[in-house]
């Protein structure tokens, strides 16, 4: 960049080129999958890439049964809410297990690693089983709570490796100004934690969103029944001759709310940690 | 894995209990804290320490100890609820039954494939993505987003999308590609699925190392050029050091979920043409089998292998693993 305005253009070119080949990489199933959503019954096996006949009558479809709009809402609010108490119970726990010395630390990363580590479809009886028990079966907590449980490994993982990057010479400054462990959390690390927040958030709300197992088998009706679920049912229904379409247009819909939260929290990741807080 | 079974549960029931204990005790304790010495702000350390983990351990042992216990239980057990009353304690027969089996050895060997490649590529191709989206000059905004779909997809959904894709007559791939059914054969499924993952998951493996990618001092990096480093040489020497946590935690995360392998191979091949996975397996016994005695058994050895699998990486990357003391703090 220093070198003048050529270098800044092949390097924009360079960088350009990359970019076209991600974003291709990435989009190609996706406009496939919203090419098939807009494909009439008629033209929908004819394998061209661009419909020949355009129709939204898949997305009438999907929204004419209440069941694809119950399980939307379902998901919504309740990846929503499992997002957000595992990053505070995570962010809680790792900046104790980067920061504080205490016994029962290296135990607490163990057990989190053991349930990181643990077939989730071996946990699905005991769970049908106990949330039967306790009235949580077809809940919104009944999914939130091992959403949460499932969460927490992959947030306390990814913040401690965050945390400990973070200038602690900052907070022994502020204790040192005569704020307390606690002040010197939420004042000074917290803040500078954030982009770290923010990362552990998108990757744990699609982590819920994506869910198909527990969702499947910890529900029985349409008050918590989740649209993964819905549409595995939607694949079974016999009133659609090829549910494919339908199928197309709900993988649309239900990718549409990602785009919007990825877009929400991608204002906010800045980019180093430690840069802002050294200019900051 | 086993030997640490033991000395880890007696310390769980411990930790537990300590957390709920103190919570009463610390408001009286803070008041007189602020002359305290150094012992007295040890202890508070603690305090602080327990109090902060003890949500999330509360958590994670009320939703999982239980199931957890309870799946090693019914391994050594027969137990299929089809004959419920054939129901009795039958110690290891039903590893013995599985380790012996050939299905369980194909599944494990086709299970390994697929987390040892896809792993491998989305690593390379991940640090790609990740060096792409943190330092792209224009674009990043839609780089990152568009990046990140993949990821954000419902697993099922992206697997109809390959379905299709490859499918006879539907698909633009398929029609492009092959004269048969790809999905039909061995070697293409798996390649088929292989690719499915690599595409779903990528994106997670290149999100953990841009987190560890803004790390990178960028004063580092200048001065490094300015020495006459070269790109590789700053990459080699300079970022990978400190992005090694961010590292370790994408590694270890992507192959413990690439060895449960399940959705996309459920979506795209059924396991038919034995492209099963050690899940696919498991679920197969326990619930459309209802054979809960030998699903719990395939559970808890596939629990043992990542195990094993984890304990590996933790000890390769070594001190970088979070909640060691590396001495960064003393």
């Amino acid at each position: 960049m220093a070198t003048g305005t050529e270098t800044t253009t092949r390097a924009r070119l360079r960088w350009g080129l990359l970019d076209v080949f991600v974003v291709v990489f990435a989009l190609v199933p996706v406009l496939w999958i919203a090419s098939l959503s807009f494909k009439t019954p008629a033209t929908l096996t004819d394998g061209n890439f661009i419909p020949r006949e355009w129709t939204l009558d898949n997305y009438k479809t999907i929204f004419d049964t209440d069941q694809f709009v119950r399980a939307l809402v379902n998901s919504i609010g309740i990846a929503l809410i499992a997002t957000l108490v595992a990053v505070v119970l995570g962010a809680m726990a790792a900046y104790a297990i980067s920061r504080l010395d205490f016994p029962g630390k290296r135990l607490l990363v163990g057990v989190s690693l053991l349930i990181a580590m643990f077939p989730q479809v071996s946990l699905v009886s005991p769970l049908f089983e106990i949330e039967r028990q306790l009235g949580l079966f077809d809940t919104w907590p009944g999914l939130i709570l091992p959403y949460i449980t499932f969460a927490l490994p992959l947030a306390i993982y990814t913040l401690s490796a965050f945390f400990k990057q973070i200038p602690w010479d900052l907070e022994k400054a502020a204790k040192m100004d005569g704020a307390t462990q606690g002040q010197a959390f939420r004042r000074v690390i917290a803040p500078l934690a954030a982009p770290g927040l923010f990362t552990t958030a998108i990757l744990v709300f699609i982590f819920c969103w994506n869910d198909f197992l527990f969702a499947i088998t910890l529900t029985s009706t349409e008050r918590a029944r989740t649209v993964p679920v819905a549409l595995s049912f939607f694949t079974g229904e016999s009133q659609f001759e090829d549910p494919t379409g339908a199928i197309c247009a709900a993988a649309v819909v239900i990718t549409i709310p990602i785009i919007l939260f990825v877009l929400f929290f991608q204002r906010r990741i800045v980019s180093g940690l430690t840069s802002g807080a050294v200019k900051g | 894995m086993s030997i640490n079974a033991t000395p880890a549960g007696a310390e769980v029931s411990a930790g537990a209990e300590r957390p709920g204990g103190r919570h009463a005790t610390v408001p009286t304790q803070r008041s007189g804290r602020r002359k305290a010495p150094l012992s007295e702000n040890k202890k508070a350390e603690r305090k602080l320490g327990w109090l902060l983990c003890a949500p999330a351990a509360l958590v994670m042992l009320a939703v999982t100890a239980y199931p957890i216990i309870y799946s090693v239980w019914l391994s050594l057990q027969r137990f299929d609820l089809r004959f419920p009353d054939q129901r009795e304690f039958i110690g290891l027969e039903n590893y013995v039954t599985v380790l012996t089996n050939e299905f369980w050895w194909t599944a494990f060997g086709v299970t390994m494939l697929i987390t040892v490649v896809t792993v491998a590529v989305e690593l390379v191709l991940g640090m790609g993505l990740a060096i792409i989206m943190h330092r792209t000059l224009i674009g990043r905004g839609l780089v990152r987003t568009s990046a990140l779909i993949p990821y954000g997809i419902v697993t099922v959904v992206a697997a109809f999308s390959w379905r299709y894709a490859w499918t006879p007559g539907t698909g633009y791939l398929a029609n492009l590609f092959s004269d048969g059914a790809p999905l039909t054969e061995r070697a293409s499924s798996l390649a088929i699925i292989m690719l499915a993952e690599i595409w779903k998951t990528t994106p997670f493996m290149a999100l953990l190392l841009m987190a560890g990618l803004a790390l990178v001092p960028e004063d580092l990096l200048k001065a490094a050029s300015t020495d006459g480093a070269t790109a590789w040489q700053r990459f080699t020497k300079v970022m990978l050091p400190v992005m090694k946590p961010a590292i370790l935690v994408a590694l270890l995360f992507r192959t413990l979920d690439a060895f449960r392998v399940f959705d996309n191979i459920f979506v795209l091949t059924a396991g038919g043409n034995e492209t099963s996975s050690v899940s696919m397996l498991a679920y197969n016994n326990l619930i459309r089998g209802l054979n809960l005695g030998i699903g719990s058994t395939m559970s808890v050895l596939i629990f043992i292998t990542v195990a094993i699998i984890a304990f590996v990486f933790v000890k390769l990357f070594g001190t970088a693993a979070p909640g060691s003391d590396d001495g960064e703090r003393r």
